[in-house]
């Protein structure tokens, strides 16, 4: 796939990961398994990135006598998961219009 | 390869970087490490999930812009040592007559450049007067009564009117294509500041 395209829906998983409610590293791992492969050198780049563009916040919480990091969507993160979807209804007329050529000649 | 043997491993691999963005990364590996342990893998298959060193160090380093990683590289709070202070202060004279003389060459340039442009504009001017002149002269001539000789006048300041409509648009490209070359000369500059900094 093409990387940029790749990189940019890989944002936009993470934000879905946690846009119901703060989720942490493994966890945003493991609920993206089913759909997406992602390895944690990836997800800490994903992650600085989100929080560089302000789309999430990080907070460290205690956890069994640990600390964890827990991210937290904003409205900005929102907003992009908004226009994702938009930008997504774009890409499936053109995938129509695409296709619409190889049906023709078969 | 257990918890500590692998996060020492892997900032040992990262020690190239901002000390803050070192710790960061160790930190997430480790909570990685801990909350695969929580879930019931052993210290050694949670390491193991987690990648190799090697990955992650790559990932790293893909991620770091390059100058920061240079500035950690050139700037590590370590003092200049005797023979770097020596070469740079014999070497001083040499950069700095090197760097002055790079300056003149391309002022030089630029000069040079828009001097043939003015003189070239100054002919013209110089032509248009002469025509103008001619002709005014040539009128009064025959007006006093010197006919041929005005008539030669008159003749003589149309050749010149002629050749300052020629050289109207000789001048009039050349300017274009000075301002052309001074674009040129000032990007090729600015690629050399350029590439000057990526180099740091």
């Amino acid at each position: 796939m093409d990387i940029q395209l790749k990189r940019g829906l890989l944002d936009v998983c993470v934000l879905a990961a946690i846009k119901s409610e703060d989720s942490y590293g493994y966890k945003i791992i493991k609920d993206m398994k089913p759909y997406i492969e992602l390895s944690e050198s990836t997800l800490y780049t994903i992650l600085k990135r989100l929080e560089a563009a302000a789309m999430l916040t990080v907070r460290t919480a205690e956890h069994g006598g640990r600390l964890r990091k827990y991210y937290h969507i904003t409205g900005e993160g929102r907003k992009r998961i908004e226009e994702f979807k938009n930008e997504w209804n774009e890409m499936l007329s053109i995938y129509r219009f695409v296709t619409k050529e190889d049906e023709g000649h078969e | 390869m257990n918890k500590y043997e692998f996060l020492g491993e892997l900032s040992r691999a990262l020690s190239g970087l901002p000390q803050d963005d070192l710790e960061e990364r160790l930190t997430f590996y480790r909570e990685m490490i801990e909350d695969r342990m929580e879930e019931g893998l052993s210290e050694e298959e949670a390491v193991m999930a987690v990648g190799t060193v090697e990955e992650i160090a790559a990932q790293a380093v893909a991620d770091i812009p390059l100058g920061k990683i240079a500035k950690e590289r050139v700037n590590p709070n370590r003092r200049l040592s005797a023979w770097e202070i020596v070469l740079l202060a014999l070497g001083s004279p040499l950069w700095l007559s090197l760097g002055i003389a790079a300056m003149a060459v391309i002022v030089t340039l630029y000069v040079s450049l828009w001097s043939v442009i003015v003189s070239l504009w100054a002919v013209f001017g110089s032509l248009v007067a002469c025509a103008l002149g001619s002709v005014a002269a040539g009128i009064a001539f025959a007006c006093g009564g010197h006919g041929p000789s005005g008539a030669a006048t008159i003749a003589a300041g149309m050749v010149c009117a002629g050749l300052s409509v020629f050289l109207f648009y000789g001048c009039k490209a050349a300017t274009k294509a000075a301002l052309r070359l001074a674009k040129r000369l000032a990007l090729g500059v600015k690629r050399g500041l350029m590439k000057k900094e990526d180099a740091v």
